[in-house]
């Protein structure tokens, strides 16, 4: 019934060569800027976080890289291998969209069905073993639980295996435990891959990315990128990241307590 | 009382439920008639005015083969012209979702169909397609066809946008995104314009048959009307309304069946 020999081909085998640059991007809704004039480069094969405070327009900057942005839009996405980004993007929101008449297996295999492909099945178990799934192949979405949903809809976007994965706020509506252990999973089965995560919480944000972003203010800016030290997933015990985490949330405008622990 | 797991109280509370679902109807059935029976006795209405039950239910037996062959017709009508008025309905709806020109010139139309009487239109209908069943899978197919296009047309236009958004990103074709995501999720909405066509259906068959035919139940009351024979008329609704209930339980059935991981807040969560 199981076959093993053919283990689906991990992201850390095959990383993604080539870097992102978002030059002069900007997207106005109603006649007001999100954001204008802003540059964002994503490194080949890096975990970038973007945080921000809800409303500023981290999920419209996601969305950008996306294509999935309409109407008042101007900017140049170039890729460094001079091969255009649409259609090399897999996506993967903070509702875990999956499709309530498929059963989870399928909607794993959601993408090559959608393209008129034929879906490879194989794959997309073994995908779903590696999420922790192996057992609820046939179950319908409704039968699982948030964590679970959200691990179907990782092994969904590992599936469509795209060099670009962009992530908004996957786990924020996990419990902390759950959230915990599916960032130790991202952080394992993306390796290699070009990733951005939009996140409200400068510890995920952390513990996952290799460049951390903090966007703010109206029309939106990008600070500084904070760079942690180490392979993700990170201790967040660390006093170093804990450091930078203050760092962080002084950025987001968080007052410093006068206590000063 | 305890929160224990017991498996014997939940099948004790099983099988009082599954007793509740068969005597439910009876019970129902029952006290209507009993009212039916008391108005009688208070209102003393005479029998040819308001026959009481056990009349009707007399005439029921003594001439159910009468009944029963213009039944036939009746639902027959009702059948047919429920199909033909869904398969109508999702012609127009698909469309009218897909493309927003079909979008504004349709509606406006489905509109005005709808600001005209129906009853008015049953004459007409009768000379266009004559005495025979066509006029009458016409009308019941008309009445049909705007709930069910109003209902599946919502349905289609509120797919969830992160789904598309998905899709997008995944490179769907228009046509597999209609057909694997826009359409399955539409149809618990398809379902609720389905059921109210259910319902309604029949209503147009009789007043078809009533404007002109020859067979038929709404016929048959017609005459028996004229004819003060209001034990018939009561003998015909009550045949009505045992097929509505029928056809509407069956269809219920049938689409919850059908569309099992549609979310139901009404089914006990196990």
């Amino acid at each position: 019934m199981r076959s093993t020999e053919h283990a689906p081909q991990m992201a850390q085998d095959n990383p993604t060569r080539f870097d992102i640059a978002l030059r002069a991007a900007r997207v106005a809704f109603n006649g007001v800027d999100i954001f204008h004039d802003l540059d964002l480069t994503l490194q080949a094969g890096s975990f970038t976080c973007l945080l921000g405070p809800s409303g500023v327009g981290k999920s419209t900057l996601l969305r950008y890289f996306a294509g999935l942005v309409e109407g008042d839009v101007s900017g140049t996405i170039t890729c460094s291998d001079k091969i255009a980004l649409t259609g090399r993007v897999a996506y993967m929101a903070q509702q875990d969209l999956l499709l309530p008449w498929r059963s989870v297996l399928e909607n794993v295999a959601l993408g090559a069905v959608l393209r008129h492909e034929k879906p490879d099945y194989e794959k997309a178990s073994h995908l779903l073993t590696e999420v922790g799934l192996r057992d609820a192949a046939n179950l319908r979405p409704a039968e699982l639980s948030g964590g679970m949903k959200q691990r179907a809809a990782l092994a969904r976007t590992l599936m469509e295996d795209r060099p670009v994965v962009l992530m908004d706020e996957p786990f924020s509506a996990l419990d902390p435990l759950n959230r915990l252990r599916l960032q130790e999973l991202a952080a394992r089965v993306l390796r290699g891959k070009t990733v951005l995560l939009v996140t409200h919480d400068p510890l995920e944000a952390l513990r996952l990315g290799d460049h951390v972003h903090v966007l703010t203010g109206s029309p939106a800016q990008l600070q500084d990128a904070i760079t942690p030290k180490g392979q993700s997933p990170r201790n967040i015990a660390d006093p170093e990241i804990l450091a930078q985490q203050a760092e962080l949330l002084g950025q987001l405008g968080a007052e410093r307590s006068e206590g000063g622990a | 009382m305890s929160t224990q797991n017991n498996p014997h109280t939940n099948k004790n509370a099983l099988s009082e439920q599954r007793w509740l679902i068969l005597a439910r109807p009876l019970i129902i059935i029952i006290a209507l008639i009993a009212t039916w029976q008391l108005l009688v006795i208070v209102t003393g209405a005479p029998k040819y005015m308001l026959p009481p039950p056990a009349d009707v239910w007399h005439t029921l037996i003594a001439r159910h083969a009468v009944l029963l062959d213009h039944a036939k017709y009746t639902i027959a009508e009702t059948v047919i012209g429920l199909f033909a008025g869904a398969a109508l309905g999702t012609l127009a709806a698909i469309p009218m979702a897909l493309f927003s020109p079909v979008r504004f010139w349709l509606m406006p139309i489905l509109l005005v169909s709808q600001a005209i009487p129906f009853f008015a239109l049953a004459p007409l209908l009768v000379l266009w397609l004559g005495f025979g069943l066509a006029s009458k899978i016409a009308m019941a197919a008309l009445i049909i066809f705007f709930p069910v296009t109003v209902a599946f047309f919502d349905g289609l236009s509120r797919t969830e946008t992160g789904w598309l958004d998905l899709a997008r990103t995944m490179g769907a074709s228009r046509w597999r995104l209609l057909t694997h995501i826009r359409l399955p999720a539409a149809l618990p909405a398809f379902a609720s314009g389905f059921r109210v066509a259910t319902a309604v259906a029949p209503i147009g068959a009789v007043i078809g048959e009533w404007v002109g035919s020859s067979h038929g139940l709404g016929y048959l009351m017609l005459h028996a009307n004229a004819r003060v024979q209001i034990d018939m008329v009561f003998a015909c609704l009550l045949i009505l309304c045992a097929f509505s209930i029928t056809q509407y339980f069956i269809v219920d059935r049938v689409l919850r069946a059908a569309l099992p991981w549609q979310p139901d807040s009404l089914k006990p969560v196990r």
